[in-house]
């Protein structure tokens, strides 16, 4: 792996006799999303002040690309966190300056840029956070959901290099949640930045995090990708993940993946040699062009309403499904043989043009039919059995998809 | 902590007793309060050095002309209200004082060199600190407990110069600026009191106040206003921007007491540094 863009070495913070870290040791990359998880009053936001430097530590050292933060003059560390932004858990906003005030702060205080050329940056982040009608209000006339925009807006303003999210996502309802978290995805793929996330939003976070740091009783006990925090055994495991990972996610109303693969194992232990099951996945293809017309709003009640349909459709029939990633769903279908499950599928598509569309539509608050985006759903399915793995029967779900319903202007006409 | 409690606690702690050591304590905790003192000091006076420092930076200007509109303009009419009742009551017994030793003539005489060596600045710096101090430091108090401070810090913007240079410049252009308004009217009050109201005449009044004024009677009170100016900014913007570090309590009852500490301070310092300015001048 690359040279890390910041390392944590033994670092330890006290406040007067509490110890918050100690003997901290982590690595976070140039690049990635790195998601820092732990229990409430864990000591996260402490560990992420520490990257911007508002805390110093007690002990050990934190490296710059591998140069000590501490040991830099002054001009080197503003060269190394100058194009830092940090966005807090309350917002910090300025209560006393209007939304428009607060996102140009920094370009009128740290740059010398002229004021036609901040005018025109400040408006196009208030443009791409949605932010249009509220650009003259004052923070305290806003919603939560707003106010976190509002502080989004902010932190990307200056065009940073590193991004510190402090929960971004705190205080919001699960479709405004995903949509924070798929707005600081897309923008950390359109600008490129390197974002370090504090989140309790489990297992929402996986799908954009490249990292996970799990940091439990003071210190980081893993770091790795969701893949290997999957297969990490340690007691953080019980206490943490599954206390924050709510039996059902939040957005679709889905189960969780790890209930899925529990619930799996258990349809695979009653079940006897030869008998098969179903695998059905489901792609919405498009989603991208939803979020940048129509906005994160839009984009996540389309999933949420297809979430809910696969669920309403499958569920009572024995079948149970899963979020696999922010565009994909797949549902098991226990002690299924290939004519029965054609004829299941037959049944859903007929179900989907003429409920699910409609329905997706309606949830994303008639939004699809405002600009002429395209959100096209596919779907794909495959037999297994007891002697193959669930992954190669997922894969051959995935390569068989086909087309089952689109959704253009033409169809809100 | 009060003695008593403190003596409490030392009985209570586990420490192994030691002969004289109840004799001791008073010492300590003196010697504790006293270092504690001495340190608040040199703190605040070099919050003071790198605030001053930071006035001569780009883009302040425009902040100091805002912070002059807020510390001094918005001051303009209580300063009026206050400076017109305190020349008229002093116009008041002034007259009956000097008209025992058949001396009413001296009116003019007593009013200015009162308001304009003593009363004017001290009464202006008070009534700034009382309407503008309290504000300043729950401002900026409001604005380290909601993590604003610290979000300057994370956009790479100096707190110091953008939050307490701009109103550390903005009274000490203000302080003398009300300082004279309120000297001017303070006279006209005592006019009102004295010659209108009293009989006193009107001519001798203003001749003995143009005779008996002279220009370091006008200095000496300039430089009491800048002093003020200085303690008054510098203790309001302090408390304010530790707020947080009070040990006595958190969050919004921190900003309130911080805002309190300020005010009484402020008015405090007001005082014993007018008695050593004066004590230097004269």
């Amino acid at each position: 792996m690359d040279n890390p863009l910041i390392e944590f070495r033994d670092v330890t913070k006290r406040f007067g006799s509490l110890t918050v870290l100690e003997k901290v040791n982590l690595k976070i990359y140039e690049g990635e999303v790195t998601t820092i998880i732990g229990l409430s009053g864990g000591g996260k936001s402490v560990l992420l002040k520490h990257i911007i430097g508002l805390l110093q530590p007690d002990e050990g050292t934190i490296l710059f690309r591998g140069q000590p933060l501490d040991r830099m003059s002054k001009k080197e560390r503003y060269a190394a966190l100058g194009r830092m932004s940090y966005m807090f858990q309350d917002n910090a906003l300025f209560d006393s300056m209007t939304v428009y005030d607060n996102i140009a702060l920094p370009l009128r205080e740290t740059t010398k840029l002229k004021r036609a050329e901040i005018d025109r940056r400040v408006r196009a982040r208030i443009e791409q956070t949605e932010l249009l009608d509220a650009m003259y209000k004052y923070p305290s006339e806003l919603s939560g959901g707003m106010q976190k925009r509002a502080a989004l807006a902010r932190a990307l303003v200056i065009d940073p290099q590193i991004v510190l999210f402090d929960e971004p996502t705190s205080g919001q309802d699960p479709v405004r949640k995903n949509a924070i978290l798929s707005m600081i995805a897309q923008y950390q793929r359109k600008f490129g930045f390197t974002a370090v996330m504090v989140s309790h939003e489990i297992p929402d976070v996986y799908f954009i995090s490249n990292r996970i740091l799990a940091l439990y009783n003071r210190t980081i006990v893993f770091q790795g990708t969701v893949e290997e925090l999957e297969d990490f055994d340690h007691p953080f495991k019980d206490e943490v993940i599954r206390s924050l990972e709510g039996l059902q996610q939040e957005l679709t109303g889905l189960r969780s993946k790890r209930q899925f693969k529990i619930q799996y194992h258990a349809s695979m232990k009653g079940s006897v040699p030869g008998e098969s099951f179903t695998i059905i996945i489901f792609t919405l293809e498009g989603l991208d062009s939803v979020t940048s017309r129509l906005g994160h709003d839009a984009a996540q009640k389309a999933i949420h309403s297809t979430g809910l349909f696969i669920d309403k459709h499958f569920g009572p029939i024995g079948g149970f499904s899963t979020r696999v990633n922010a565009q994909q769903f797949v549902t098991m279908l226990p002690y299924s043989d290939q004519p029965e499950s054609d004829a299941l599928m037959l049944e859903f598509i007929k179900d989907f043009q003429k409920e699910g569309i409609r329905g997706i539509q309606g949830e994303a608050g008639g939004k699809m039919g405002d600009g002429c985006v395209e959100l096209v759903v596919l779907a794909g399915m495959a037999q297994g059995n007891l002697l193959e793995k669930i992954e190669s029967v997922i894969e051959c779900a995935r390569d068989r998809q086909k087309e089952i319903g689109r959704i253009t202007c033409d169809t809100q006409e | 902590m009060k003695l008593s409690a403190k003596i409490q606690d030392s009985f209570e702690s586990g420490e192994p007793r030691r002969p004289g050591r109840l004799l001791v304590l008073p010492f300590a905790l003196l010697g504790s309060t006293a270092l504690n003192w001495v340190n608040q000091t040199g703190a605040a006076a070099i919050f003071l050095l790198l605030a001053i420092m930071r006035i001569p930076r780009a883009r302040q200007l425009e902040k100091v002309i805002q912070q002059v509109y807020y510390i001094g303009a918005r001051s303009t009419m209580i300063i009026m209200l206050v400076g017109l009742f305190t020349g008229m009551v002093l116009g008041l017994q002034s007259y009956h004082a000097l008209v025992k030793v058949g001396a009413e003539g001296a009116l003019g005489t007593l009013v200015a060199l009162s308001l304009i060596r003593e009363l004017g600045p001290v009464l202006t710096a008070i009534m700034i600190t009382a309407r503008a101090g309290s504000a300043i430091t729950a401002e900026i108090g409001i604005q380290r407990i909601s993590e604003q401070i610290d979000a300057l810090d994370t956009m790479h913007i100096d707190p110091l110069r953008y939050l307490v240079s701009p109103r550390i410049a903005a009274a000490i252009i203000s302080f003398p600026i009300l300082t004279t308004l309120f000297d001017l009217i303070g006279i006209l009050g005592s006019y009102v009191s004295g010659v209108w109201i009293m009989g006193a005449n009107a001519g001798t009044y203003f001749y003995r106040v143009q005779s008996s004024v002279e220009m370091k009677d006008v200095t000496d009170g300039f430089v009491k206003a800048l002093v003020f100016a200085v303690i008054v900014a510098t203790v309001c913007c302090y408390q304010g921007y530790f707020a947080h570090m009070r040990s006595e309590s958190r969050g919004a009852k921190a900003v309130g007491l911080a805002t309190t500490s300020a005010v009484v301070l402020s008015c405090v310092l007001i005082l014993v540094s007018d008695y050593v300015v004066t004590s230097l001048l004269l």
